[in-house]
């Protein structure tokens, strides 16, 4: 049986790795740093973590309302598709940066994709 | 909606409440400080219940395991029954030993203890005055060096208790005081590393026994202490620092002035500007190193993001914020 993606790309190691790369991409990105809280950074990195566990196949408890909540008032204050790719773009950076293959890459952004509607409350 | 019950009484939550708030709004006399689940001076005891995670963050799993938690920051989901602790369980005694006055507005108060103190250069105590204030100072002694507790306080306008330490403690007044609390300080774990350490104000004193603790564990990697003060006089213990600098290669203290004159800041060999935009200047790749941020939080915030972009990982960047209670409403001096 082939392994999970989650195993496939390193699991908890992986994200590891990941979240500082991403978190700081998307902090030194002026068109969307402002919806990335800098008062409470380990908080914020927290949840970065939680979201690329889910992205990366791993164990999660996010259902589609949590996205909803969670977006509502960055949706307010402007968060729009092209913000979303953005901060999906950098999470494909992110990857490529630390030599994730292409197929698994596919997958991540998959599913990352796939709370699109609930992130941006439609 | 969670309930809570403290002294026989029983308490609805509104939503969005804390448990401090709701227990106050009844008309209880809880002791608070800093209202952010930092300095622990709210701290309670559930009998019944499991307190949220959150409200734990930053006590010892000793005390997590023995149901203490911080009302201040506490959104229970299920019913609580509190327990105050005692003062006995929480605050010990301390005898002022010295009290020296550094310039106009900072003093240096050391502090006695009846049984010793086991801490770590760098965390703070909360010291309590008889009227039952309390507020929060780091400690700048090393218990490897030095056989009392080193404070340094800075009277400001409208603070209650600097003001009072300034001008009225004495040299024998008994205290209470309660701690150690903290994670900002040496862990001697990597003595390669370099280390920066960005302070401004009193924000010296954890920095200050934070680069001697490290020096006197061994540290072998560079330490880069940049201290910042509007003004020529608040860069105080400079002569302190400076013969730490001749004592140790590996150890440089570079005071930061960023509203003086030239011809001022020429004399004091000080950089111009910030201590956290000198520092940052000069350091442009942080990966890997330790970093120690202490001082005023608008200082701290920033430092921390600019460090994390630097390429330093936010488990290595820690932080001692000052919390200002008494300040918040008034205008700078």
């Amino acid at each position: 049986m082939p392994d999970s993606l989650y195993e496939r790309i390193g699991g908890a190691d992986a994200v590891d790795a990941a979240v500082d790369l991403f978190y700081r991409k998307v902090l030194t990105d002026a068109d969307v740093s402002h919806f990335f809280d800098t008062t409470d950074m380990d908080g914020q990195r927290a949840k970065q973590k939680s979201f690329l566990t889910m992205a990366f196949g791993g164990p999660h408890e996010y259902t589609g309302q949590d996205m909803r909540t969670a977006h509502a008032k960055l949706v307010e204050d402007g968060l729009n598709d092209s913000h979303f790719d953005k901060v999906a773009g950098h999470l494909q950076a992110t990857l490529e940066e630390l030599g994730v293959d292409a197929g698994a890459i596919g997958e991540v952004m998959a599913i990352a994709g796939s709370t699109r509607d609930d992130v941006l409350n439609r | 909606m969670a309930h809570i019950k403290f002294a026989a009484r029983q308490h609805d939550l509104t939503p969005d409440e804390t448990v401090l708030e709701c227990l106050e709004r009844a008309g209880h006399d809880i002791p608070f400080s800093c209202r952010t689940g930092v300095c622990l001076t709210c701290l309670m005891r559930v009998s019944t219940g499991t307190p949220p995670s959150p409200s734990q963050a930053g006590l010892r799993e000793s005390q997590k395991e023995q149901g203490y938690f911080l009302p201040c920051v506490c959104h229970p989901s299920e019913d609580l029954e509190l327990v105050s602790p005692s003062d006995a369980e929480l605050y010990g005694r301390a005898i002022v030993s010295e009290v020296t006055h550094l310039n106009d507005s900072i003093c240096r108060v050391r502090l006695r203890t009846a049984t010793p103190l086991f801490y770590h250069a760098g965390q703070f105590i909360n010291l309590r005055r008889d009227d039952g204030v309390v507020r929060s100072y780091s400690l700048a002694s090393v218990p490897r060096l030095d056989d009392t507790l080193e404070l340094h306080i800075k009277r400001l306008g409208g603070g209650k208790m600097s003001n009072w330490i300034y001008n009225d403690l004495a040299v024998g007044t008994a205290m209470d005081m309660q701690g150690p609390n903290g994670d900002c300080y040496y862990i001697g774990m990597e003595p390669a590393r370099p280390l920066l350490l960005i302070g401004n104000g009193t924000g010296l004193a954890p920095l200050y026994g934070i680069a001697r603790d490290a020096l006197v564990d061994g540290h072998k990697g560079p330490m880069y202490l940049y201290h910042g003060s509007r003004t020529a006089k608040g860069l105080y213990y400079g002569d302190e620092l400076t013969a730490l600098a001749r004592e140790h290669e590996n150890f440089h203290y570079i005071p930061c002035l960023s509203g003086e004159e030239d011809d001022v800041r020429g004399a004091l060999g000080a950089e111009q500007g910030r201590a956290e935009a000198v520092a940052m200047t000069a350091h442009s790749d942080l990966a890997g190193w330790g970093i120690y941020l202490c001082g005023y939080p608008p200082m701290v915030l920033t430092a921390k993001k600019l460090a994390f972009l630097a390429g330093a990982a936010l488990h290595d960047i820690l932080a001692d914020p000052y919390e200002m209670q008494d300040l918040r409403r008034i205008p700078r001096e």
